[in-house]
């Protein structure tokens, strides 16, 4: 069994993101694997282990882009690639999606494709389904639990969270899933791990290698600004019983028309 | 000369930080009220490979060097004093003992299962009344001829109900010319019959921590659990408190770092005459005193970490990371307090625990006055290290990663 697990670099979520000169800019604010992305990470490793299987994290982006990688290396990943491209610094979620995608083919005989569900700075939420769709697979959203994933019978049956309740539903091999974080709290690198990922020469991939040209990009960001500053003006409601307190409380938010 | 970590101390810090903040941070205060350990802390440190971070692989540990033992235990003591203690005695105390004095059967046999986790340890030298004063250990073990029969009382030793095993020193003859010479250490098995082990309550910090006393009564310790020759317990002792006496100090600079996190966010919340406080000098100063200790204190466990590493004798080293970081600590903590003003007061904050939990760290593992009489000493040219029939051993990251 082969599961390729896509992860991307961001900025931490503790981080203070502004726009400065039209850029954004997130200080000096470390970067790290996507959060959701270690849900998907877990969630591969969990079929790793239960039926011996490889798993291999991919990443587009800059040389920084190997921290994410060296940490899903050091969760228990077999491998990790890194695409890296002058070409891609813009790249829209459609053109990522066909990179992952040819870099998906290159690498082989893949049973299926994990995404965390969004990326935590972009939060377009669409790159897995995209990537279905170049690769031509079926797509398994919101996925929260992975019944079973049986790559002899060619076969996935996951359970999926919607706001109506909990859906199960089955699928052909590959396929490509996005998950949640109800599928298993991600674990933290191993000692062993950790040494495994430092050591590892982390292959990086053109264009040139995946054999295809620069995508077209379509979604662009004309403009890009700090949302105002909120005005807060906090004031304490006093009296002498409970009752007079929700009395004044009322009053309040009907006259300020919160109601 | 190479000041930066590399990659995989990194990492290796991260997890930690990351497992501290994530699972302990939340649930430290009510502990700390509580006076009581989480049950998960022990396991889960177990689980995680960091109580045998440092040891060498084919004896369970995680093959990892002694500055990762070091940075560890910086992370832990960033969240509580109480998991850095448990690096100090299961890790430094005795498991690091058993690698330097241990035969390489005692290593199978005794430190494996400690590294993996699976038993705790702790040390039992302290005695109600032998502290600095180590000579005056009143616990006896007798040679019967098969067995030795172990009596005495140990007291104030952290883990003490919670430990499988305790590395215990005491006095093998009583006609020792020279008292240090009449000690001999013992890897005691905790579930002997006749030994009894209880907590201490109403301690000033650590309370999130277990700290208690071991009393044996006609102990039957069988002599392959005796660390070294008889008459060696003074210098494994010594040899061990090398060790936890590092854990402490770099432990004591991650309660610097936390009083100093805590103090530079609430000097930019916190605002008075119409300014956040940060903008006062006397404030700035605090902060700038803190930055100060951190990163020398720092410095100093790290040269110790590097030495031990290297296989360089660091009694000298490990006493001056670990007598400045403590004091540093309690004072970065005290002005921390400060620094918050009346909440600081309050257990609202984090700051007046750092405080509560620095203290012990000036007393114990060598308190500081013992360490400026070992500085000044070698200063002086009083003291020297006569070199020991066994040293810690070299890190050697071919061996340690063998499995």
């Amino acid at each position: 069994m082969k599961i390729v697990v896509c992860v991307k670099q961001v900025p931490d979520s503790a981080a203070k993101v502004v726009v400065e000169d039209g850029k954004v800019s997130w200080g000096d604010a470390p970067l790290v694997i996507n959060p959701w992305d270690e849900f998907a990470v877990e969630a591969a490793l969990l079929q790793k282990e239960a039926q011996d299987g490889e798993v291999i994290a991919l990443s587009l982006g800059g040389e920084s882009a190997k921290d994410a990688l060296k940490h899903a290396l050091a969760m228990g990943c077999n491998e990790a690639i890194l695409v890296s491209d002058p070409t891609l610094a813009a790249a829209d979620s459609q053109a990522v999606a066909k990179v992952l995608s040819a870099a998906i083919k290159k690498i082989g005989d893949v049973d299926a494709v994990f995404f965390g569900r969004q990326a935590i700075d972009g939060d377009m939420g669409v790159t897995a389904a995209q990537t279905g769709r170049v690769l031509g697979w079926p797509v398994l959203s919101l996925v929260s639990v992975i019944n079973s994933l049986d790559p002899s019978a060619h076969t996935v049956r996951v359970g999926r969270a919607t706001e109506e309740g909990r859906q199960v539903v089955e699928s052909s091999l590959p396929a490509v899933l996005s998950v949640g974080k109800d599928i298993a709290e991600p674990r933290y690198p191993s000692f062993m791990g950790i040494r495994k990922a430092s050591r590892a020469e982390i292959p990086i991939w053109s264009l040139a290698d995946l054999g295809i040209p620069a995508p077209a990009v379509q979604v662009h960001w004309p403009e890009i600004f700090s949302p105002p500053a909120r005005e807060v003006v906090t004031e304490l409601i006093t009296g002498g019983s409970p009752e007079e307190i929700a009395e004044k409380l009322a009053d309040k938010i009907l006259a300020e028309k919160v109601l | 000369m190479d000041f930066a970590l590399s990659e995989e101390h990194r990492m290796v810090q991260q997890m930690v930080r990351d497992f501290a903040q994530k699972e302990v941070a939340p649930i430290i205060k009510e502990q700390d009220r509580k006076q009581e350990m989480a049950a998960f802390i022990l396991p889960r440190m177990g689980e995680l490979g960091i109580l045998g971070v440092c040891f060498p692989m084919r004896y369970g540990g995680q093959g990892m060097d002694y500055i990762a033992l070091g940075l560890v235990c910086e992370e832990l003591e960033a969240v509580d004093s109480s998991l850095r203690v448990v690096m100090s005695v299961h890790v430094g105390l005795n498991s690091m003992g058993l690698l330097q004095w241990g035969t390489e059967e005692q290593k199978q046999r005794l430190l494996a299962p400690q590294a993996r986790g699976e038993k705790v340890a702790c040390f039992g030298l302290t005695e109600s009344g032998a502290g600095s004063d180590v000579a005056a250990i009143a616990s006896t073990a007798r040679w019967d001829g098969d067995v030795y029969i172990l009596n005495g009382e140990k007291m104030w030793i952290s883990l003490a109900t919670k430990a499988h095993h305790a590395l215990v020193v005491a006095r093998t003859n009583l006609k020792a010319a020279d008292p240090h010479e009449g000690l001999s250490a013992f890897l005691v098995d905790l579930s002997l019959p006749g030994v009894t082990t209880g907590d201490i309550h109403g301690k000033l910090g650590v309370r999130a921590g277990s700290t208690g006393w071991l009393a044996f009564q006609d102990v039957r310790v069988p002599v392959e659990n005796r660390i070294g020759e008889e008459g060696e317990g003074f210098k494994i002792a010594m040899s061990c408190l090398d060790n936890g006496r590092y854990t402490v100090g770099a432990g004591a600079v991650g309660l610097i770092r936390a009083s100093l996190e805590a103090s530079v966010r609430y000097a930019h919340e916190r605002k008075a005459f119409g300014r956040e406080i940060g903008k006062f000098q006397l404030i700035q100063q605090k902060i700038a005193r803190m930055v100060q200790s951190y990163e020398a204190g720092r410095l100093l466990y790290l040269r110790a970490g590097w030495m031990k590493n290297q296989g360089l004798r660091n009694t000298r080293e490990t006493s001056l990371a670990k007598w400045f970081a403590t004091d540093a600590s309690f004072e970065a903590a005290s002005e921390a307090i400060q620094v918050h003003g009346a909440y600081g007061y309050s257990d609202e904050y984090e700051v007046e625990r750092y405080l509560r939990n620095s203290k012990g760290a000036i007393i114990y593992e060598g308190t500081s006055e013992i360490h400026q009489l070992m500085q000044a000493g070698y200063a002086l040219g009083y003291r020297e290290d006569a070199p020991l029939r066994c040293e810690l051993p070299a890190y050697d990251a071919e061996f340690w990663q063998a499995e």
